[in-house]
């Protein structure tokens, strides 16, 4: 009996990576597709490595990369350390960027591409301030060097309040008003999903702990090449605050894409690959 | 903005069963300031019951949504700008103001996008 013709597997293969990280045994869901440079691609902050589901997928760029994402602790299908039930989750800088790089030295990246969104547009910056040498490139998407809160936070997180209702609900304007239906609700069902209390907790970081705006200006783009994309619809990092970040940081090239909002990658995947194409070229030269 | 564009919302919410049923457990009143005009709107489990217009000398409101005639006239065109797209944007960018008690606009807060971005005007077809 032949499968019926509409069914087919992507070339995406998700495994469980089990590794020491941050002192403790952890499980980690990793995925990837795709061979040559690695490129390993960090979520937003309370969502998970799907949002990059249509890079993977893209057979031009999976000739050319090995395309990487995993789901930090807490997120997606990577389980919480034991004990997760006896504190709060807080996100810092140091323990995000021990993350990075024990993931990436478990997997055996040699001087991977990293590319990261929000959150993840900001660990870049650190990873180019303590760690250029180890990264043949970054790319930050909606990277901006602070954030400060818009609304109360607590909100996020209390037990009286339906976290995955609140956090789509908060973060639906975030995605610019021309994306693609399918891909704006399946980017807030990812939010919808979240743990309770992670979100809140990765925008310790984003809010509070990863604050960089004193050193960026420190970066040096000749030690490895800082790329930044930004939409124009995002107002928690703003194409004002992508502008601001290229003007201090010098040989940073930063591009403002149309119509887009703060999940670019997930919320209008053609959109965004035609932004992220000519990076990957200029990465590959 | 004005009351006979106002008096459209029990239609528009009302006739929308998915929107009614996602706010079903919320009974509230609040205030709709559009510059200096003030409108308050009452819910009763997710319906639209009434939009009084008014100079109110002692309104009744659980929470209070303020902002200029101008941001609300943007946010309710077709197409607005970055930044006046979404309740949230327009209080990240400080024009629109929440005031009173939060609770029932934050466990709801997807139910008032949709119940304000219902007003929003489409362009023709």
């Amino acid at each position: 009996m032949s499968a019926p013709s509409n069914a087919r597997f992507e070339p995406v293969v998700g495994r469980y990576l089990q590794l020491h990280l941050l002192g403790k045994p952890h499980r980690l869901y990793v995925e990837e597709a795709g061979e040559g440079i690695p490129l390993l691609c960090l979520h937003t902050a309370g969502s998970d490595s799907r949002q990059y589901r249509a890079v993977m997928n893209d057979g031009d760029i999976s000739s050319r990369f090995r395309v990487i994402a995993f789901d930090m602790p807490w997120h997606g299908k990577s389980s919480p350390p034991a004990g997760w039930h006896n504190h709060e989750y807080k996100l810092t800088s140091k323990d995000y960027i021990d993350m990075v790089l024990t993931v990436s030295d478990a997997l055996g990246l040699q001087r991977p591409v990293v590319m990261g969104c929000s959150i993840g547009g900001r660990i870049v910056l650190h990873l180019a301030l303590d760690h250029p040498e180890r990264f043949r490139a970054l790319i930050g998407l909606q990277s901006g060097a602070h954030a400060d809160p818009y609304y109360d936070l607590q909100w996020l997180h209390r037990p009286d309040v339906h976290g995955g209702e609140v956090c789509s609900g908060i973060v639906s304007g975030l995605i610019g008003p021309s994306a693609p239906e399918t891909d704006r609700w399946e980017t807030l069902w990812h939010y919808a999903q979240g743990g309770p209390g992670v979100f809140r907790g990765d925008l310790y970081f984003y809010t509070v702990d990863g604050d960089v705006r004193e050193k960026v200006a420190e970066i040096d783009t000749r030690r490895c090449p800082l790329y930044l994309l930004t939409g124009e619809y995002d107002y928690s990092c703003t194409p004002d605050d992508t502008r601001e970040l290229a003007r201090r940081i010098q040989g940073a090239r930063a591009t403002i894409m149309d119509g887009m909002g703060h999940f670019p990658m997930s919320e209008d995947p053609e959109g965004f690959l035609s932004y992220l194409r000519p990076v990957l070229a200029a990465i590959e030269q | 903005m004005n009351q006979q564009a106002l008096e459209r919302l029990p239609e528009l919410v009302n006739g929308d069963a998915w929107l009614t049923h996602r706010g079903r457990f919320l009974d509230v009143t609040f205030l709709l300031a559009v510059g200096e005009e003030h409108f308050l709107i009452r819910i009763r489990e997710g319906r639209v019951e009434s939009v009084e217009q008014g100079s109110f000398v002692m309104p009744q409101w659980t929470f209070a949504l303020r902002a200029s005639a101008q941001a609300w006239r943007t946010f309710w065109e077709p197409s607005p700008p970055p930044g006046y797209h979404d309740l949230v944007a327009m209080m990240k960018f400080k024009r629109l103001q929440l005031d009173g008690d939060p609770y029932p606009f934050m466990t709801h807060i997807r139910y008032f996008k949709d119940l304000l971005g219902s007003l929003r005007t489409r362009t023709a077809p």
